[in-house]
């Protein structure tokens, strides 16, 4: 009877537990160190060569890059935190591809967060966040459109904006000039904020990190003045998209440069 | 340190020595250069050309990205620890959890 069942339950809430913290996992390395293969550069733990989830090698084409996931594995206390490590993240969606996209389907996703893009969305009421929108977002639209030559807009419309097909186009023909490391984390970018132009202004160095998180959370922070919030629970979130979005962008920035062109400048 | 400006691909064994030293005291800003007396012809080159501004515009962004980065992890960090995280729970908290004590304790569920 119940006397049996209390000799099974424990060990099931133990096997219950471990899996759901499965998410940690104790630091089984001492030293972090990175080194170069043939596919680029590799990430060691101890003399163990770091894999991606789905068992591939851990490969990634930027030294600098390199050195910070090397970082984040070495950051690493008694427990691994997986859900800290977003280049590491980052570098594992590149590498596996798990949503299996090719460079076509990521590029079309990202333009399509244009009609939903979170700066053309306005509000009519109340007038005081209709107004906050339109001193936030309008400039940073404004530049979007002088950047790429292009007409966007905003609209108050259940249905948002209406994007010209001619915009849209633009923008499928410039992220068709990056990579498809660097596309996976523009698309990552994207998703984060909600917001196709605040991560263009991001990649193009236009507002910073902390400036597009902002952007990004108007609305919350307009609401959070007005009614307060529970001060730690903004924070939290704030500090978790800010890292996203800051890993996200440096992750674009080290897979789209070349390396040649940074060595000539530094004989200057 | 070197004379050289920063650079993000010097390797330090592993530590995130990515000489983002844009705020690097032994570095003068741009702003803090003095103005050229007029006659005078300086004897290093100076920071004017285009590419070299922008190269490190580019590495100040870098930089303060990789700062924005670095912080917020740490601060969700804390937050988490001091908020969300009451530390692993030991399985005989977790049995309590869904009413159920452990077999070691004579009388079992109350």
């Amino acid at each position: 009877g119940w006397r049996r069942l209390l000799e099974v339950v424990p060990p099931l809430v133990t096997q219950w537990h471990a899996a759901v913290c499965a998410t940690k996992r104790k630091r089984f390395y001492q030293n972090v160190s990175i080194s170069q293969g043939e596919g680029g550069f590799e990430i060691n733990l101890d003399h163990r060569k770091l894999k991606t989830p789905q068992g591939k090698l851990f490969t990634v084409p930027s030294e600098a890059l390199a050195i910070a996931v090397a970082t984040e594995w070495d950051s690493q206390k008694d427990t691994i935190k997986f859900y800290t490590m977003h280049l590491t993240t980052l570098c594992n969606t590149a590498l596996d591809n798990p949503t299996q996209r090719n460079k076509m389907q990521l590029i079309h996703a990202a333009v399509k967060f244009l009609e939903t893009d979170t700066v053309c969305y306005r509000v009519e009421e109340p007038a005081a966040l209709a107004e906050l929108q339109r001193d936030e977002w309008d400039p940073v639209v404004a530049w979007a459109e002088k950047r790429y030559n292009v007409a966007i807009g905003s609209s108050t419309s259940i249905l948002g904006p209406n994007i010209p097909a001619s915009t849209k186009e633009t923008f499928v023909s410039h992220l068709a000039s990056y990579n498809m490391w660097a596309l996976q984390g523009i698309e990552y970018v994207i998703t984060q904020l909600k917001s196709l132009i605040l991560s263009m202004g991001l990649i193009d160095r236009h507002i910073t990190v902390e400036k597009a998180v902002l952007l990004s959370r108007l609305e919350e922070e307009y609401q959070i003045q007005r009614w307060g919030s529970v001060e730690w629970a903004h924070d939290y979130d704030l500090c978790e998209l800010r890292a996203r979005t800051a890993a996200g962008t440096l992750f674009v920035h080290l897979c789209s440069e070349s390396s040649t062109v940074k060595h000539k400048l530094l004989q200057d | 340190p070197s004379r050289v400006g920063p650079t993000p691909h010097h390797l330090y064994n592993g530590q995130a020595a990515l000489a983002f030293q844009s705020a690097s005291p032994g570095l003068p800003r741009m702003s803090e250069r003095p103005p050229l007396r007029p006659g005078l012809v300086p004897s290093a080159p100076q920071v004017t050309s285009e590419k070299l501004c922008r190269a490190q515009q580019e590495l100040h962004f870098q930089a303060a990205t990789y700062l924005c980065l670095l912080r917020s992890v740490r601060e969700h960090g804390a937050l988490h620890q001091e908020y969300h995280g009451k530390g692993e729970r030991s399985p005989e908290e977790v049995a309590g959890l869904v009413g159920f004590r452990l077999p070691q304790q004579p009388g079992g569920k109350g």
